[in-house]
């Protein structure tokens, strides 16, 4: 039995317009939980273009950041737009004091819709969500993060929290899909950019780099990965061929957020066989081991 | 202020519960809402064995709406009562739990495994289910089929029935009269309603299942109808169900016919929309004098309103392939 009485830490005035119900006593596995997700109403506080189609957004939201693993997300609720009813996932790029950011790229209608939001203005969200990056020990492996557009936002709080520096390996089809270069170099990080059409770093896929540097060294190093499912899948192909552990962030489509509609759901392998879990309980992150990127027959 | 009702033998404080499949097996709301203050909680279907569910996408958002086709993944009978039923059980209020099964013997066998089960509220049967070896027809579309559902998890059982019916017919008012007499308890109106949409860029389906259920908002006036035609025909108490967002949206099945609501797509995006249904509708009663919301049960002012027709009364199955 566990009881839950997490989410009740550092309670305070600023939980006021964070709701979560009193403490139940709950006779089931923590893992069927998603962990101190709380909803809350959050003020924008910023919100700026980065790049011709990067929004960084910036949220008081006290239930949330300070209860902020790395990779995890939050689950925004974009109220402009009642024709799409669903929330949003976006990681959290930053959580600092009781602010948390997002750095988002408009694809559709509710990222458009959100991009046109104010200053002052409210969101819903729920979060924090979602299992994220074990965070890598002072003498464990050398981390390696490995990033694919908005991929540097779901790795930054990993960077920033890691005991260890390593190198990140960024890539994007073009240089103004290359985030937060700077913020990583900042924190102490050696990054490595790629570009697909060779306008900024090294040409081609992220991934050639970062197999080149494995060639030339492997040894007792750890990748954790987020981007695009092909460059994940590619990921952990290397990660298996040079026998390393390896973090996944699956990027699934998401409905509630919260492990009861099942919609996230990705295949994983388990003892006797495979079994689907939710990427926004069990994940976002995986072990690229247990990841099945195709349904056995 | 009375919000109690009764669905025949099962009481509920007040009329609002959640639908199934939108809100888990209740735990994992705990954090955002006291689950007690809820009239009932249902959950998600279960039959007999684990189900790993269709491939993904499963769900994909529409116009007002979501389309899923989940494919009933659950945990099968013995894993709810190990992982979930410890949870449930200490819960002040009862749990209805949502079952079906792929053959008429299944779902008995389904029922009659709850029946030993202690504590357990009311069982709901999920009519509308995929791969049906009886005859190939649904449950929920083919009357006679319905029938020998509802008498078989009838004699399995002593727990209240629930029979949730599909919308997928010309009219509901045979499949209401048929689980009626054969021992259902109450009626929960509706399922999600077959449909489709498409990528028009890769022109594939958004649904991995190809075709799913439509649920949310833009089924609500559909409900309504329903219920008000079910609510006529029927003596029975009904749940009704279909786009609830606010306790407007349910004051508005009240006054259809129904006893109880539920609220299902919101609980996605809105968790605490239920609470907030309930406040509502004590706002609702308290602005229009009301003490008793028994009194809302059924009163829309119809014009010119009279039984249903003599030819809805025939049986008449309809082809649908709806997925959750
Ligand atoms: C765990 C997680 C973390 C994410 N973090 C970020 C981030 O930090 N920055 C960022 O820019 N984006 C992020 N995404 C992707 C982001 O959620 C989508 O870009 C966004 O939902 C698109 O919404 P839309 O209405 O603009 O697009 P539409 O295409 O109009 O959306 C239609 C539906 O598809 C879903 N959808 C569309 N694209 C995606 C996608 N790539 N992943 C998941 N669902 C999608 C939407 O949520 C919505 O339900 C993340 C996704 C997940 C699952
Ligand atoms: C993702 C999802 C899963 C569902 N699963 C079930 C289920 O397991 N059993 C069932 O009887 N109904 C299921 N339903 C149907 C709902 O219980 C409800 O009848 C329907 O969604 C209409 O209500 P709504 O518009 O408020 O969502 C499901 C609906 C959705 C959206
Ligand atoms: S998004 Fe609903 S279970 Fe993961």
């Amino acid at each position: 039995m566990l009881r839950l009485l997490l989410f009740c830490r550092g309670q305070s005035a600023r939980q006021a317009t964070a709701r979560a119900a009193p403490p139940l006593t709950l006779g089931v596995s923590p893992r069927m939980l998603p962990s101190t997700m709380v909803e809350e109403s959050t003020e924008i506080l910023a919100h700026e273009r980065v790049t011709e189609s990067y929004y960084l957004l910036t949220l008081r939201a006290p239930g949330i950041a300070p209860r902020v693993q790395p990779g995890q997300f939050a689950h925004l609720r974009i109220w402009s737009r009642p024709d799409a009813l669903l929330r949003r996932p976006f990681s959290i790029y930053q959580a600092r004091g009781d602010t948390i950011s997002i750095l988002y790229k408009v694809v559709g209608k509710g990222t458009a819709a959100l991009a046109r939001m104010q200053p002052g203005e409210r969101l819903d969200a729920l979060g924090p969500l979602g299992h994220g990056f074990a965070l890598p020990s002072p003498d464990g492996p050398e981390p390696i993060l490995v990033a694919g557009g908005y991929g540097m936002a779901a790795l930054y709080l990993l960077a920033e929290r890691s005991p260890r520096r390593g190198i990140v390996f960024v890539g994007g089809r073009r240089r103004t899909d290359i985030l937060c270069e700077a913020e990583f170099r900042a924190l102490g990080w050696e990054v490595r950019p790629a570009t697909e059409d060779g306008s900024y770093g090294v040409r081609g896929l992220v991934t050639e780099p970062l197999q080149v540097e494995l060639q030339r060294h492997a040894a007792h190093r750890k990748l954790y990965a987020c981007g695009p499912t092909p460059m994940l899948r590619a990921v952990a192909r290397l990660a298996e061929a040079f026998g390393l552990p390896a973090e996944l962030s699956l990027d699934e489509h998401m409905c509630c957020g919260m492990g009861v509609c099942l919609t996230c759901v990705v295949p994983v392998r388990t003892d006797g066989g495979w079994e689907y879990q939710r990427a926004c309980t069990e994940g976002p992150v995986f072990d690229a081991r247990q990841v099945l990127w195709e349904i056995p027959a | 202020m009375n919000l109690s009702v009764q669905l025949g033998p099962l009481r509920l404080q007040n009329p609002v519960t959640v639908a199934s499949g939108t809100f888990g097996y209740g735990v994992e709301y705990a954090r955002l809402l006291d689950l007690n203050q809820l009239g009932a909680v249902t959950v998600k279907g279960i039959c007999l064995r684990p189900v790993r569910g269709n491939p993904t996408p499963r769900t994909a958002e529409v116009t007002s709406g979501l389309l899923n086709a989940i494919g009933l993944q659950g945990p099968g009978v013995d894993g709810f009562i190990r992982q979930y039923w410890p949870f449930l059980r200490q819960l002040r209020v009862p749990t209805i739990i949502n079952i079906w099964g792929t053959t008429i013997e299944e779902y008995a066998e389904v029922a009659r495994r709850f029946d030993q089960l202690e504590g357990v509220g009311a069982l709901e049967l999920n009519v509308s289910c995929p791969n049906i070896k009886e005859g190939g027809a649904q449950f929920g579309t083919d009357c006679r089929l319905l029938a020998r559902v509802v008498a078989a998890c009838r004699k399995a059982t002593r727990l209240p029935l629930i029979t949730k019916l599909s919308p997928n017919v010309v009219s509901i008012v045979p499949y209401a009269r048929a689980a009626e007499q054969e021992g259902s308890d109450a009626l929960s109106i509706m399922n999600s309603y077959p449909a489709m949409a498409i990528d028009i860029e890769t022109r594939r389906p958004r649904l991995a299942n190809g075709v799913g259920g439509l649920t949310g908002p833009c089924i609500k006036p559909i409900a309504i109808k329903l219920v008000y035609d079910a609510a006529r025909a029927v003596r029975i108490p009904i749940i009704g169900m279909g786009g609830i967002q606010s306790a407007e949206d349910a004051i508005e099945f009240l006054l259809a016919g129904a006893t109880a609501v539920a609220v299902g797509t919101a609980n996605f995006y809105a968790p605490r929309t239920a609470l907030e249904v309930i406040e509502g509708l004590q706002r609702y009663m308290q602005r229009h004098g009301l003490t008793d919301v028994r009194d809302l049960i059924g009163r829309v002012d119809m014009p010119g309103a009279a039984g249903p027709a003599a030819s809805e009364n025939t049986c008449t199955p309809a082809e649908s392939r709806m997925q959750q």
